[in-house]
């Protein structure tokens, strides 16, 4: 009964700071199971720098997360991995291993962390480029491909582990309208089959939209309104005002 | 008030000097401790034994054989001024396993590989990759780290002696054009006043300069921040700081040697 409840993910009070720089200053959100919550905010609120600790990528200075009830800020390197393999991350630029073909960027958590054989993986591997929209090229580097493909085979990569939890920094950053609306359907696709709860940062209100089943704005450190997008369409904060507006 | 201003200048200028070797202490037992940790990393390492000692092989074969050309006509010289020419071949062979081929070895590999390394991994860090690498729970100090320090300390032992053997053969090259000596005689020459304490400690000492290049190189990439002018500064200074730290090891070893192995 109590592990119903217990949600994917829960913040409390979380600060960050770099040097003199206040970037999270008790920022507080919970998302439950299968749900999907933006994080929308203007260019440089420490959106990004959220997801990263939700990850364990950086420390914060004070606070809690929680990741399927299990705080994780205390955690040994050991113990966190343990909790990372059942997040997947999409990274803003992608971040695939430039040394790595396709195919081989998304055989990589498999190879590191399940025992399948050469056949096997090939196959997972196949299904999951597959299921993003990728029917061939599997051979090319990560230079020899488009933004939007390099966000679909980070997306493949980060769905290798068959996560409960995605995160998803900036997934329509520096994409065409088209290629962006793509990705928006995609990511709304495998939500939809995949049920896991995710966070997506972002700045693209068409985007948030698109793929959210609730939306919390971010500034100045902290969150300054969650809801519906329509909620926050009708907020009196003018500056989320504004971005809904210009975001049309 | 100036005593305070003076102390004030000290400590901004220590402040960075202690916090960095504080960090590489740090590093380097993050990196030890994950590198014995299974499961091994058995592909990657051999890819870095090939990048880091096959690729450079020729170049450090091409820079021994120049010292043996470069000390062949030097000691010819000044050996004739004292009327010790029969010892040429035994000047160059001492030498050159001693201290010119370690040292010269060392430096050409922390310019190929240091440089390469600081650059690879300080790419792979501003471009999110090494963060990528945690977030999918690998431990980039396994993976990346250990893999290339292992690599560069079982490499430069071997390099070393091919590069002994490219200046010992181009010395004979160079008195041979000069003075023709068969190579049988040379080598005799050579290796008569040649000693298991001269020979073996000469060439495991490199196994530290690998150590350095290679810890130093990793260090630099994975701390880069600063986009692209960030990874340039870690390439240099990566090499600035293995060259300047083999060196300086250098004379520790020599040190240890002669008491050891006198």
């Amino acid at each position: 009964m109590g592990q119903e409840h217990t949600p994917a993910i829960e913040v409390e009070d979380l600060h960050k700071s770099f040097g003199s720089q206040t970037v999270l200053n008790g920022v507080n959100l919970k998302i439950e199971c299968g749900e999907t919550l933006t994080v929308l905010g203007p260019s440089g609120t420490g959106k990004s720098v959220l997801l990263k600790l939700i990850i364990g990528l950086q420390k914060p200075d004070a606070g809690s997360i929680k990741v399927n009830g299990k705080e994780i800020t205390q955690l040994t390197r050991e113990k966190l991995n343990q909790v990372r393999k059942e997040i997947g991350f999409l990274f803003q630029s992608a971040a695939l291993y430039d040394s790595l073909s396709v195919e081989e960027n998304v055989a990589f958590p498999l190879r590191q962390h399940t025992q399948l054989s050469d056949t096997e993986r090939t196959e997972q591997v196949r299904t999951l480029l597959t299921s993003v929209g990728i029917e061939g090229g599997f051979e090319k580097l990560p230079a020899q491909i488009s933004g939007g493909m390099r966000k679909r085979v980070g997306l493949a990569r980060a769905l290798a582990l068959a996560p409960k939890i995605l995160l998803y920094d900036e997934p329509t950053a520096g994409l065409d309208p088209v290629t962006s609306s793509k990705i928006n359907e995609l990511i709304l696709r495998l939500q939809n089959e995949r049920k896991m709860s995710s966070i997506v940062v972002t700045h693209d209100v068409h985007s948030a939209r698109t793929v959210s089943d609730r939306l919390a704005f971010l500034h100045e450190g902290s969150i300054k309104a969650e809801g519906s997008a329509e909620e926050l369409e009708r907020s009196d904060n003018e500056l989320i005002f504004q971005f809904f507006q210009l975001g049309h | 008030m100036a005593i305070d201003e003076a102390g004030q200048e000290t400590k901004a200028v220590t402040h960075p000097f202690l916090e960095w070797f504080g960090e590489l202490g740090v590093f380097i037992g993050q990196l030890m401790h994950d590198a014995f940790t299974p499961p091994f990393e058995g592909r990657e390492f051999v890819r870095q034994l090939d990048e880091i000692g096959s690729k450079s092989f020729p170049l450090v074969v091409l820079a021994g054989a120049a010292l043996g050309v470069v000390m062949s006509l030097q000691m010819r010289d000044s050996l004739i001024r004292f009327g010790a020419k029969s010892l040429l071949p035994a000047v160059i062979v001492i030498s050159i396993i001693k201290e010119s081929g370690p040292i010269i070895t060392a430096l050409v590999v922390s310019g190929r590989v240091g440089a390469g390394i600081g650059a690879e991994l300080g790419s792979m860090k501003v471009t999110e990759q090494i963060d990528a690498l945690e977030a999918s729970a690998v431990s980039p100090y396994k993976l990346l780290g250990a893999t290339r320090v292992f690599a560069c300390i079982l490499m430069l032992p071997l390099l070393t002696v091919a590069a002994d053997f490219s200046g010992i053969l181009m010395g004979w090259v160079a008195n041979t054009l000069v003075e023709p000596i068969s190579i049988r005689l040379f080598v005799e020459r050579g290796f008569e006043r040649l000693t298991f304490s001269d020979l073996l400690p000469a060439t495991l000492k490199t196994t530290v300069f690998g150590l350095i290049i290679g810890v130093v190189g990793c260090f630099q990439g994975m701390r880069t921040s600063g986009g692209t002018q960030g990874v340039g500064r870690s390439a240099t200074s990566s090499v600035v700081f293995a060259s300047l730290f083999v060196i300086l090891a250098d004379v520790l070893l020599v040190r240890l040697i002669l008491t050891f192995f006198p």
